[in-house]
């Protein structure tokens, strides 16, 4: 920058400089130019940053931890089913469910402990429970909810192997506890399916945390639905009936809830969701969550619909969490999503005539 | 379970049996020379590993980029004309006009050392020291699963580094991008020219959470912290927080009664969105010039509410789940 006398003469600065030349203005998103999202009625806002680079920083998390979101919300639901189908006394619903559970939320706890930074320091989690951190609260969902699932599949498994398993007298006690530790498991499950989306809403990462009040319902129907749609490809047709039904409700839930929080969201907080990677999984989850519902309600007794359609139920939850996972990350990188939407909410705030909430202060 | 947002005395709020007057910082940014003495200090005392491999970044003088797991104070180096320097001093009488908590610190008019920033009204440098905020309401603290984060009996936030197991949450939940896991770097390719220049000593607390700790070290010993000890020009101060917010209350209103009305203070209102910041600044432009967020809120003000939805959605799918079990059989 030089404040030369021939200054004047010069050409006007080309807008795309380029992201780390300095401050840099942009507009806020044009919205929707489809239809499909409504004009943001908002003011635009100046945009001013350092160098570009960003306010917040990402959460160092790997796709682990998005596997785990869909992992977790598998097993949640999986346990729900289960404890359902034991309850109805329909076996084959219910030791496939059982086996789900135990399987996903494994798989979803060696994802968690592999992106630590200490792996080896796992289970400091347990250290102590402290309410306000969901990620403590969950640590503890998640143990409980292994437990009875664990037992409830570890007792079919011994009747899989016809009671091979080397119990002895053992096996009357796994038999006599395999009911209530499903119970246990099944009371834990739909916390351990939405635990994960107060963790991500009890962030600073603008996309997630804009999505606080609105991600519990759609991660609870993204795993009502996956897990109904594992169980429609495991099981027989003559036992899916209920997996088929909470399937339906999991997509119009899914499909509600994701529309309600593109709309209630700060129009540049939600452009993450979008745009991008995470826009094209977000879109393409949204249209298997659709295929795979109409498909369970038109085809589901047909054993070969059922399968493709638990598939598209599946894909769809797993698509659903790694695009929301990513739209966030996505959102910690730039900082135009931490500082336009804050920069909005305060003047809104004054406009409503709060002077006295702001961090900046003449005196 | 202690309170989550509002004013409070945070070491007490952690059931401290012996509160000490919290500490704190007062970073005056009308004054800072960008010499980067506090950068260098708190890498000497706190034993920090070098980050990256010394390029340059093409942001002004600023090679350092942003706070991070191994950088505990970051210089920040802003260039701005004639414009920009307008437009801060019009953002600034707008928060005047505002009539802001007008806590009226008496007007001290005694002529002593003329501190008084150049009046260059063509071209300025901003140089701001950057530190851990020791939030009122940290969000890195509220998140922390194993207890590894802590309150000190000084109402300042600090990593337990042998108990932390690096879960990355409080890396998220800072609102002003503070603290970080530290990796080693040895991760990326090597072979390219120039890599890793120099030996260096091994990492100390890798893949750990860490971030400014005040120098709790050297404030339970009753010393000063590192990076206000080395400060050439005072414009770190280190001291007790009540009288570091009515210094800066004073400065600022000295600054505006030269005509500076660009002076501000960032974090020293207890009812903004994280209870008030341990360390206070003195900006002479928007916070986010700086790099610092315009309305950084702790999300954890938000966790009951979000506990009652989440609630609300389990209670959901457990109705739906029984619904679809009561459904007459096909």
């Amino acid at each position: 920058m030089t404040t030369s006398e021939y200054d004047s003469l010069r050409p006007p600065e080309s807008a795309g400089r380029g992201r780390r030349s300095g401050r840099h203005r942009r507009r806020t998103g044009p919205g929707g130019a489809d239809g499909s999202r409504e004009m943001p009625m908002v003011p635009e806002v100046e945009f001013t940053s350092y160098y570009g680079r960003p306010v917040v920083k990402p959460a160092p998390w790997g796709p682990e931890i998005a596997g785990y979101l869909f992992l977790g919300g598998v097993a949640g639901g999986s346990g729900l089913l289960a404890a359902g189908a034991q309850l109805t006394g329909q076996e084959t619903l219910r030791r496939n469910c059982r086996l789900a559970a135990i399987t996903a939320v494994g798989l979803g706890a060696v994802a968690l402990v592999h992106d630590l930074g200490r792996p080896e320091r796992f289970l400091n989690m347990l250290r102590t429970f402290k309410l306000t951190s969901p990620m403590s609260v969950g640590s503890w969902i998640l143990s409980a909810f292994s437990a009875g699932a664990g037992v409830a599949a570890a007792a079919e498994v011994d009747r899989m192997t016809g009671e091979r398993l080397p119990l002895g007298p053992l096996r009357r006690v796994l038999r006599a506890v395999e009911g209530p530790a499903g119970l246990e498991a099944a009371a834990f499950a739909p916390l351990l399916a939405v635990y994960t989306a107060v963790l991500l809403g009890d962030t600073s990462t603008p996309t997630w945390n804009a999505a606080h009040e609105e991600l519990p319902f759609v991660f609870a129907s993204s795993a009502s639905l996956a897990a109904s749609g594992l169980a429609m490809v495991t099981t027989p047709v003559a036992e899916t009936a209920p997996a088929r039904r909470l399937a339906v409700l999991g997509v119009i839930g899914d499909l509600l809830a994701t529309r309600i929080m593109h709309r209630r969201m700060d129009p540049v907080a939600a452009e993450p969701l979008h745009e991008g990677r995470a826009g094209q999984m977000l879109r393409l989850s949204e249209a298997l969550a659709v295929a795979g519902g109409i498909g369970t309600l038109l085809g589901g007794r047909r054993r070969g619909v059922a399968v493709a359609s638990g598939l598209a139920l599946v894909a769809a939850s797993a698509l659903t969490r790694f695009g929301i996972f990513e739209a966030g990350i996505h959102s910690a990188k730039d900082p135009r999503y931490t500082i336009e939407p804050q920069k909005r909410r305060l003047a809104a705030r004054r406009a409503a005539g709060a002077t006295d909430d702001s961090i900046t202060t003449a005196g | 379970m202690t309170q989550l947002a509002g004013p409070t005395d945070p070491a007490a709020d952690a059931r401290w049996p012996d509160v000490k007057p919290r500490k704190g910082f007062f970073t005056d940014t009308s004054i800072c020379i960008g010499c980067k003495a506090c950068q260098v200090a708190c890498k000497e005392w706190n034993h920090n590993p070098r980050v990256g491999d010394l390029e340059l970044l093409g942001s002004s003088y600023d090679n350092t980029g942003s706070l991070g797991a191994s950088t505990w104070r970051h210089v920040a180096f802003i260039e701005q004309g004639r414009e920009r320097i307008e437009q801060a001093r019009e953002s600034g009488r707008a928060l005047v006009d505002l009539g802001m908590p007008g806590v009226g610190a008496p007007k001290t008019a005694d002529p002593v050392p003329d501190t008084a920033p150049p009046d260059t009204p063509e071209f300025r440098w901003l140089m701001s020291s950057d530190v851990c905020k020791h939030c009122t309401h940290a969000g890195c603290l509220d998140v922390c699963p194993t207890g590894a984060l802590f309150r000190t009996e000084f109402g300042t936030v600090v990593v337990q580094a042998d108990v932390c197991n690096g879960c990355g949450t409080c890396v998220a939940g800072c609102p002003f991008g503070v603290i970080e896991r530290r990796r080693d770097g040895t991760a990326a390719p090597k072979g390219k020219r120039g890599e890793r220049k120099g030996e260096q000593p091994d990492v100390p607390n890798l893949g750990v959470a860490q971030k400014c700790t005040l120098c709790y070290d050297r404030l339970v010993d009753d010393q000063t912290p590192a990076c206000a000890k080395t400060c050439p020009t005072t414009s770190i101060k280190y001291g007790d927080h009540v009288d570091l917010v009515a210094l800066a209350r004073e400065r600022v209103a000295e600054l505006h009664d030269q005509g500076r009305t660009e002076a501000r203070l960032y974090g020293a209102n207890e009812l903004d969105g994280v209870g008030g910041t341990g360390s206070v600044f003195l900006l002479l432009d928007e916070p986010e010039v700086y790099g610092l967020p315009p309305d950084p809120r702790v999300p954890t003000a938000d966790l009951p509410q979000m506990y009652k939805l989440a609630g609300l959605a389990a209670g959901g799918m457990i109705a739906a789940a029984v619904l679809s079990f009561l459904g007459r059989r096909p």
